[in-house]
C-alpha cells in the first residue's frame, strides 16, 4: 500500500515538473471563460441557474471564513451574524423599510421616487463589507485572550445574539415609528440591484444575477489569492501554528488577529447583502446557528485553509442543498415506497457526508499545500539524519 | 575573553535592573539585575528552575516583570509588547524549538522578517512595484540566512516540521536573524547537540557575533560551551543572581559549586 502511494507521489511530481509554469494561469482563464458563459445553456429561470447563483454566494462565505478559521486558525462558529448584518445592511439601504427617510443614490427610476433608504446595490455591497468588518473587529476583541475552544464558544454566543436581535428587532423603536428589523415578517420588498444602462434584475431573469455574484467571487477570490501569499497571509499561518513564537518574530497580535476577522466577516456580509436582494426578503428566521455550522463545513469539506477548497466545499454543498436533494433526488424515497421527502432529512444527508469525508479524505477535496505535503511526506527525517543528532528535543529545563 | 579584562564599561545593550516576577505566591526571578555590555556574548547559567527562561520571557516582552526595569540601550521596555521588542533589535530562539510547522523553512525565516516589512493590508492585495520587491528581496534574504546558518539548499522548500533536529535548531536561529537583531537571546541552542555540533555551534556564534555586529545572550547547560564562548557568566540559583563575572572567576566561586554540587558535608 505504501510503495502504491510513493508510486503515485512519484508520478504526481514528474507530473508537476513537466506542466509548464502557465499552466495554472491557464487554467484560471478557462475557468473564467467557462464561468462566463454558463448560463447560456441553461434555461434563465431555471432551478439549476438558482441553484448556482445560491452556490456561488455559499462560495463567497466560504471564502470569507477560511481567512478566518483556515488560514488564521480561530475557530468561528458564528459566522452567520455577518451574513445577517450584510443582509440587514441590504434591508436597510435598499428599501422602503426606515420610511421617514427620502435617501436615493443611483437607484432605478422607480426607486428614487419611492419613501425610505435607496442606495445602489454596489454601495450596499461596499457598506455592508464596511459594517460587517467593523462587527468582526467587535466580536474578535473579547476573543483576543482566548485560545481554541473558548473562542468558539464566545463566537458562537456573538452569532446567536445577533440572531436574537435580528428576532426581537421588531421591538426595537428607532424612532419615527420605524423599528430596527422586521423580526419573523421579514423586510420586504427590497430594490433589486440597478446598473444605469443596464436596468434592474428581475428574477425572471436570473442571468444577470449570475454574473454579478460570480463577479464578486472573482474580486473575494482575488483578494484572498494575493492575502496568501503575503506578509499579512504568512502571519496569520504563523500565529496559527505557534502563537508565542509569532509574536516574538514581531508580528503584532492583536492587529493581525483582528484583520483576519475583520476581513472575513466583510466577506461574509457582501455575501449577505448579495442573498438579501436576491431572496427579495431579510427574515430573522434565515440567520439560524445551523448556518454557520454548514459554512463551516464547507470550509472543511473543501479543506481547511484551502483558498480553492473554499471555493469547491461551498459549490459541493451549495449544489447539493440547492439542486441534488431538492430538485434531483427529492422524490426517491416515494419511489421506494417510504412517506418522506429527501429535503427533510437534508442534515441527516450533511453529517453523513462530513463523517464519510473525514474518514476518507479528513484532509478536504482539495487540500491546503502545507497540509498536503504534511501528509504526503509522512516521516521526513532518514534514520541516517536522526542519528547524527541525539538526543531529544528539548531537553533539559 | 581578556581584551575585556579592566573595563572602561562599554555601553550596555541590555540592562535589567531589579527585575523581579512572581507567580502567585512563586518568586521566579528575585530581584536580578545584570548587563549585557555591547558586542559580548554572555551566558546565564543555572540549575533546572532557577528561572532563567523566565527571565528571557521578560527580556523579549512574554512576560511583565513584576517589578524592576529593563533597558534596551537607553530604550525602557519594561511594558513593551514583544512584537515591539523585536522591532527595536531583539530576536530570540525558545528552548524546545518553535518552528511554525506547517511552514517551510523559507517561510520561517520570512516571516522573521515580518518586523522590518512594510506592506499592508492594502498594499498585499495590490502588490505595486514595492511590495514585490520587498517580497522578493524577503525570500532571497531569507534563502540567505538559511544558508549561512549552514542548512543545505534542498531543503529550503521543506515543511519545517519535517526536517530533523539539527536542521530544525538552524532554521530557528535564521529566522532570529531575520529580524536584523541588535541583540540574540538563545534559548539552550545546544540542547540535544553531540559535542562535535556544540563545537560548531560554539563558532557560529562567535562568527554571526562578529558578522552581523550582533550581541548574544544565551542560556546554556554545556559548560565546555559557556567557558568557551561567553565573556561574562551571570549565574541564577532559585530566581537569585548568586554570582557573575568571566567563566574562570565563576567557576571557581564556592555559590557556584555548591549550587550545582550541592553542599559538601
Amino acid at each position: 500500500m505504501s510503495e502504491l502511494r510513493a508510486q503515485l507521489r512519484e508520478w504526481r511530481e514528474a507530473v508537476d515538473k513537466r506542466v509548464p509554469p502557465w499552466w495554472s494561469r491557464a487554467l484560471v482563464g478557462l475557468l473564467l471563460v467557462i464561468g462566463i458563459v454558463l448560463p447560456f445553456p441553461f434555461s434563465s429561470s431555471s432551478a439549476f441557474m438558482n441553484a448556482t447563483i445560491i452556490a456561488l454566494a455559499y462560495a463567497v462565505m466560504s471564502l470569507g471564513l477560511n481567512i478566518v478559521v483556515g488560514f488564521a486558525g480561530l475557530l468561528d462558529l458564528g459566522y452567520v451574524a455577518f451574513y445577517a448584518l450584510g443582509a440587514y445592511s441590504l434591508g436597510w439601504f435598499g428599501s422602503g423599510f426606515f420610511f421617514k427617510a427620502h435617501i436615493h443614490a443611483l437607484v432605478s427610476p422607480v426607486a428614487s421616487t419611492l419613501p425610505g433608504i435607496h442606495l445602489n446595490f454596489i454601495l450596499i455591497l461596499v457598506g455592508a463589507a464596511l459594517i460587517c468588518a467593523a462587527a468582526g473587529i467587535v466580536i474578535g476583541l473579547p476573543t483576543l485572550r482566548l485560545r481554541g475552544d473558548y473562542i468558539a464558544i464566545v463566537t458562537l454566543a456573538f452569532g446567536e445574539i445577533i440572531a436574537d436581535v435580528a428576532v426581537n428587532g421588531q421591538s426595537v423603536h428607532v424612532g419615527g415609528g420605524m423599528t430596527l428589523t422586521a423580526g419573523n415578517l421579514g423586510i420586504s420588498a427590497v430594490d433589486s440591484p440597478y446598473f444605469p444602462g443596464i436596468g434592474s434584475f428581475n428574477l425572471l431573469n436570473l442571468r444577470p444575477w449570475y454574473w454579478l455574484i460570480f463577479a464578486i467571487l472573482l474580486v473575494v477570490l482575488f483578494v484572498n489569492l494575493r492575502l496568501r501569499d503575503s506578509r499579512l497571509g504568512r502571519a496569520w499561518v504563523a500565529l496559527r501554528e505557534d502563537e508565542v513564537a509569532a509574536v516574538s518574530m514581531g508580528i503584532p497580535l492583536v492587529k493581525t488577529k483582528l484583520l483576519a476577522y475583520a476581513i472575513g466577516a466583510a466577506f461574509g456580509g457582501m455575501s449577505g447583502a448579495f442573498f438579501g436582494t436576491y431572496y427579495t426578503v431579510v427574515n430573522a428566521g434565515q440567520f439560524q446557528f445551523g448556518f454557520s455550522i454548514f459554512i463551516l463545513a464547507m470550509v472543511i469539506i473543501g479543506g481547511l485553509g484551502s483558498i480553492w477548497g473554499a471555493v469547491v466545499g461551498g459549490l459541493a454543498l451549495g449544489y447539493i442543498n440547492n439542486y441534488l436533494i431538492p430538485v434531483v433526488l427529492n422524490d426517491i424515497p416515494a419511489k421506494l415506497g417510504f412517506h418522506f421527502q429527501l429535503t427533510t432529512v437534508e442534515f441527516g444527508i450533511f453529517g453523513f457526508l462530513l463523517v464519510i469525508m473525514m474518514v476518507l479524505r479528513p484532509q478536504g477535496l482539495i487540500p491546503e499545500r502545507r497540509r498536503r505535503l504534511e501528509l504526503t511526506a509522512e516521516i521526513a527525517p532518514p534514520d541516517a539524519q536522526l542519528a547524527e543528532a541525539p538526543g531529544t528535543p528539548g531537553g533539559g529545563t | 575573553m581578556s581584551e575585556t579584562e579592566t573595563p572602561p564599561p562599554p555601553a550596555a545593550a541590555l540592562r535589567a535592573e531589579h527585575v523581579t516576577k512572581t507567580f502567585g505566591g512563586l518568586v521566579a526571578v528575585n530581584d536580578v539585575s545584570f548587563d549585557v555590555p555591547e558586542h559580548s556574548i554572555v551566558s546565564l547559567i543555572g540549575p533546572n528552575g532557577a528561572g532563567k527562561t523566565t527571565l528571557f520571557n521578560m527580556l523579549t516582552g512574554l512576560y511583565r516583570p513584576t517589578e524592576g526595569r529593563i533597558l534596551l540601550g537607553e530604550r525602557d521596555t519594561t511594558h513593551s509588547r514583544p512584537d515591539v521588542i523585536t522591532k527595536h533589535g531583539v530576536a530570540r530562539t525558545f528552548q524546545n524549538i518553535r518552528l511554525f510547522g506547517a511552514m517551510t523553512a523559507v517561510e520561517n525565516v520570512m516571516v522573521g522578517h515580518h518586523a522590518r516589512m512594510r506592506s499592508g493590508l492594502i498594499g498585499s492585495i495590490f502588490r505595486p512595484p514595492w511590495v514585490r520587491r520587498e517580497e522578493r528581496e524577503t525570500r532571497e534574504r531569507a534563502r540567505e540566512l538559511l544558508a549561512y546558518a549552514g542548512l543545505r539548499e534542498p531543503v529550503f522548500d521543506r515543511l519545517a516540521a519535517q526536517l530533523p533536529y539539527g536542521d530544525q535548531r538552524r532554521v530557528e536561529i535564521a529566522r532570529a536573524l531575520a529580524s536584523q537583531p541588535k541583540l540574540l537571546l538563545l534559548d539552550e541552542p545546544t540542547a540535544g547537540m553531540n559535542p562535535q555540533e556544540s563545537q560548531a555551534l560554539t563558532e557560529f556564534m562567535r562568527a554571526m557575533r562578529d558578522d552581523l555586529n550582533l550581541t548574544i545572550l544565551l542560556i546554556e547547560h554545556d559548560m565546555k560551551v559557556v567557558m568557551g564562548v561567553s565573556e561574562r557568566v551571570t549565574v541564577l540559583d532559585y530566581g537569585k543572581k548568586i554570582a557573575e563575572g568571566e567563566p574562570a572567576v565563576v567557576r571557581a566561586d564556592p555559590g557556584v559549586i555548591e549550587a550545582y554540587l550541592g553542599k559538601q558535608a
